[in-house]
């Protein structure tokens, strides 16, 4: 958990876990170096020390307090890289097979969800398109396909400690797990324009069975309203929550 | 400033000896490398003013939203945007570079490498007159049909690029075009600083008897001039995306948005250096001179210098990692950004350890130096958590980044210009400035300076996202302990704000009526301490010839605790 903020996905832990890591590993450096600064100040000020003392640089018994902290140094980096490298890759490199898929497409100044609804497949009749609310299913994995219809924007998701920029032109996979139900912000990260500081949204996530309901309901208006087999004609008669 | 330069005996003999010019040619098309970088430095100082009047603006915004800021009125969310860019696009463009490199490189290169003027003077008015037209254009775009742009001090294609999408058709070309100039004006400078500082030299310096602030402006030019080639060639293909229909950054049309972030942080990174390494060695000079001591390891500071800056050619991709590169590319830099932490660690601590056996005096300057390493430690160690891939998925793009960046470029861009123009001043001005309200000044800076930007990292662990002018809109965000948090900050900024107002009279005052200062106040070693304060035209009546190093204090064998750099031995 950092800072008060939940913790909902699960790699949010994981991330948690480093950010720890490097506050322990860094903050450790950093009081000691203020500690042995202001000490330096205090023992050195020109009322206690009137004279100064000529030092190179080259006394072997003073440079041994530059390099030891040096190479201590060298491998609290290492531990952050390799703690860094190993989360990053659990997150962004690795694609745990889905359970289900969401399409999110960001534009000036929205972002629209496509839902795979009661089948489970994508740009299907009965898919959900959604404007601004996100409905997921707590325990399942979610592949999302992030598209952007104009400029960048940015895919966050704070409580998922999930963040990804949308490009025009790409389509960019990644996924989540949700671990807790709830209903949490979704920010656009990315600066697109005036209404930027507009752009958000909010992501329901459901128990199983709740969303499975939200699913039903959503999905049978969606073929209803669809009716000659025109997938975009879903899209557009879509019901925005 | 004008009573002693025009009484100043050296015309006739100096030998850039010539009929005493009008006051036109004197303070606004002289050759002379004082003058081009006092008009540096008060264009940067004038440019900060007003940056720090947005920052006011924005800030008010943010703290008391939709309420009318005084002195400014209603913030649109369309003035809100053109106001952070602004803000941000100044304070490193027009502020940081102008005073740091061009104005304090000009100022002390040729004084303390004991030559009279720049190689090329006249490249070097040249180069002032185009920074001060790419202000002049900076400044026309805030108020052309449309308004100033918007898009962020980083530019990101398409919005940047494309008029539907950024609604400031002008502002945004218009910034491109200042933006663009500005970095003309300082690859001109920078072949000044690098040619004089390696072939103008007085009879006797070697390479390791340049003071230190001299070597790091030579690192940062040279920096400066192999990082900044790739972005101008981005700024045209983005002129030519806005105005001619090209589309290098256009995906539906076979562009890629990304090849202008890629050009951009390619010199964007290198860019905190180039502001960072002059502020570093301000303060090697202030910390030798106040604490009596030979800086510690002054090669192996002079190394660690060159190598972050060449580590510095190969962390840009950090600023993207979730930017939609290829993932496995975040690897990578997550390695060379961890391990730059490694010559800036060394530097830090070769700095701290100058302290060791010293004799510290607690003036306005020294104050400055030392506030500069206490709190870029903050940025520093900040750094690693953005750095770290894992940790940035979260923290890219939130106030974390914001405070972190701030950690480090305030410390640079004001605290470290502060140190140098308070030690340099009697140099500069004749006179000495007054310390009483210089330490008045200093803690009424540092302290709301801190109360600014802590609030923002626990705004930003919060997950509170950058560049929106009223939080109100996003419920997990809204919560009256965040909104008193950027209260807080906002606060603090005004405060501080008004605090720059003793300095503004404190400099002007001490010009005008502070003690005349002789020539070597502080007793310092390097070269411009042995010539007139302020020097005269060409700078000596008798050009110095160097027989040591720069930090030889505290000599054994000797009376004084100082041995300046040209006295015989």
């Amino acid at each position: 958990m950092i800072m008060g903020i939940p913790s909902a996905s699960t790699f949010s832990g994981d991330i948690d876990g480093l950010v720890w890591l490097v506050t322990i590993l860094v903050g450790v450096w950093f009081i000691a170096t203020q500690i042995m600064f202001f000490w330096l100040l205090w023992r050195f000020r020109a009322g206690n020390s009137p004279k100064s003392q000529y030092i190179t640089g080259k006394e072997p018994h003073l440079k041994r307090w530059i390099n030891i902290p040096h190479s201590l140094i060298l491998i609290c980096d290492v531990i952050i890289i390799v703690a860094a490298v190993r989360v990053w890759v659990k997150v962004k490199q690795t694609l745990p097979s889905a359970d289900d898929t969401v399409r999110v497409v960001g534009q000036q100044w929205t972002w629209t969800f496509q839902h795979s609804g009661a089948d489970g497949t994508l740009d299907t009749a009965d898919d959900v398109w959604t404007s601004d609310t996100l409905h997921v299913a707590e325990g399942k994995t979610y592949h999302f396909l992030l598209e952007s219809k104009d400029v960048l924007h940015s895919f966050f998701v704070p409580v998922f400690r999930l963040k990804q920029d949308a490009i025009p032109g790409r389509t960019i996979t990644g996924w989540f797990k949700a671990t807790q139900t709830g209903t949490y912000d979704i920010l656009c990260a990315e600066i697109c324009g005036i209404g930027h500081g507009l752009m958000g949204g909010r992501i329901v996530i459901d128990s199983p069975e709740q969303h499975a309901t939200w699913v039903q309901q959503h999905s049978a208006m969606a073929s209803a309203s669809a009716a000659p087999t025109d997938s975009t004609a879903a899209a557009s008669a879509g019901t925005p929550n | 400033m004008s009573e002693h330069a025009t009484t100043a005996p050296a015309h006739g003999a100096a030998p850039h000896g010539h009929a005493e010019p009008n006051w036109f040619i004197k303070y606004f098309y002289s050759t002379d490398h004082k003058i081009i970088a006092f008009q540096y430095m008060f264009t940067g100082m004038a440019m900060a003013m007003l940056a720090g009047f947005m920052a006011y603006v924005f800030r008010m915004q943010i703290a008391f939203p939709g309420q009318s800021v005084p002195l400014f009125g209603f913030v649109s969310p369309n003035t809100y945007n053109a106001l952070i860019t602004n803000h941000g696009s100044i304070m490193v463009f027009w502020v940081a570079m102008p005073v740091l490199i061009a104005g304090f490189g000009n100022y002390l290169i040729p004084l303390m490498c004991g030559c009279d003027d720049m190689v090329f003077p006249r490249i070097n008015r040249l180069s002032y007159q185009l920074f001060l037209l790419s202000a002049v254009v900076l400044l026309a775009s805030l108020f052309v049909p449309g308004g100033g742009f918007g898009g962020a001090w980083t530019a990101y294609p398409p919005l940047s690029a494309v008029p539907k999408y950024n609604l400031t058709p002008m502002g945004s070309t218009m910034w491109v075009i200042a933006v663009a100039l500005e970095f003309v004006a300082f690859l001109l400078g920078g072949i000044n600083f690098i040619v004089t500082a390696m072939n103008a030299r007085a009879p006797g310096m070697r390479a390791f008897d340049v003071p230190l602030v001299v070597w790091m402006i030579v690192v940062a030019s040279l920096l400066f001039m192999a990082s900044v080639g790739p972005l101008i060639a981005g700024a045209v293909m983005l002129l030519f995306d806005q105005n001619l229909g090209t589309a290098f950054y256009n995906p539906s049309r076979g562009g890629d948005p990304v090849l202008w972030q890629h050009l951009f942080w390619f010199f964007g990174h290198p860019e905190v250096y180039v502001v960072l390494l002059p502020a570093m060695g301000i303060v090697a000079e202030v910390m030798t001179v106040f604490s009596r001591k030979k800086m510690f390891a002054y090669k192996t500071v002079i190394y660690t210098v060159i190598a972050t800056g060449a580590l510095s050619f190969f962390v840009w991709a950090h600023h993207q990692f979730i930017a939609g590169i290829d993932p496995r590319m975040a690897n990578i830099f997550t390695v060379t950004t961890v391990i730059i932490s490694i010559p800036v660690a060394e530097m830090c601590f070769l700095y701290i350890a100058t302290l060791y056996g010293g004799s510290i005096r607690f003036t306005t300057p020294m104050l400055w130096a030392l506030a500069f390493l206490c709190e870029f430690l903050i940025g520093g160690v900040t750094g690693i958590y953005l750095g770290a891939s894992g940790a940035d998925i979260f923290f890219h793009d939130t106030y974390f980044v914001v405070a972190h960046f701030h950690y480090t470029f305030y410390p640079i861009a004001i605290i470290g210009t502060l140190a140098g123009v308070t030690f340099w001043f009697p140099k500069m001005f004749g006179r000495m400035m007054n310390e009483t309200w210089g330490k008045i000044h200093f803690w009424g800076t540092i302290i709301p300076f801190n109360f600014i930007f802590i609030p923002m990292f626990i705004l930003g662990m919060s997950g509170e996202h950058r560049r929106i002018y009223d939080y109100t809109n996003f419920p997990d965000l809204a919560n009256p302990q965040m909104q008193a948090l950027r209260i807080t900050s906002t606060v603090a900024l005004v405060v501080m704000l008004l605090f720059q107002f003793i300095f503004l009279f404190n400099f002007i005052n001490s010009m005008l009526r502070g003690p005349k200062a002789e020539k070597n106040p502080w007793k310092s070693n390097t070269l411009e301490w042995t010539a007139d304060s302020p020097p005269p035209h060409g700078n000596w009546r008798e050009m110095p010839t160097v027989y040591r190093g720069p930090y030889e204090y505290a000599t054994p064998g000797r009376e004084t605790d100082y041995w300046p750099q040209d006295e015989r031995a």
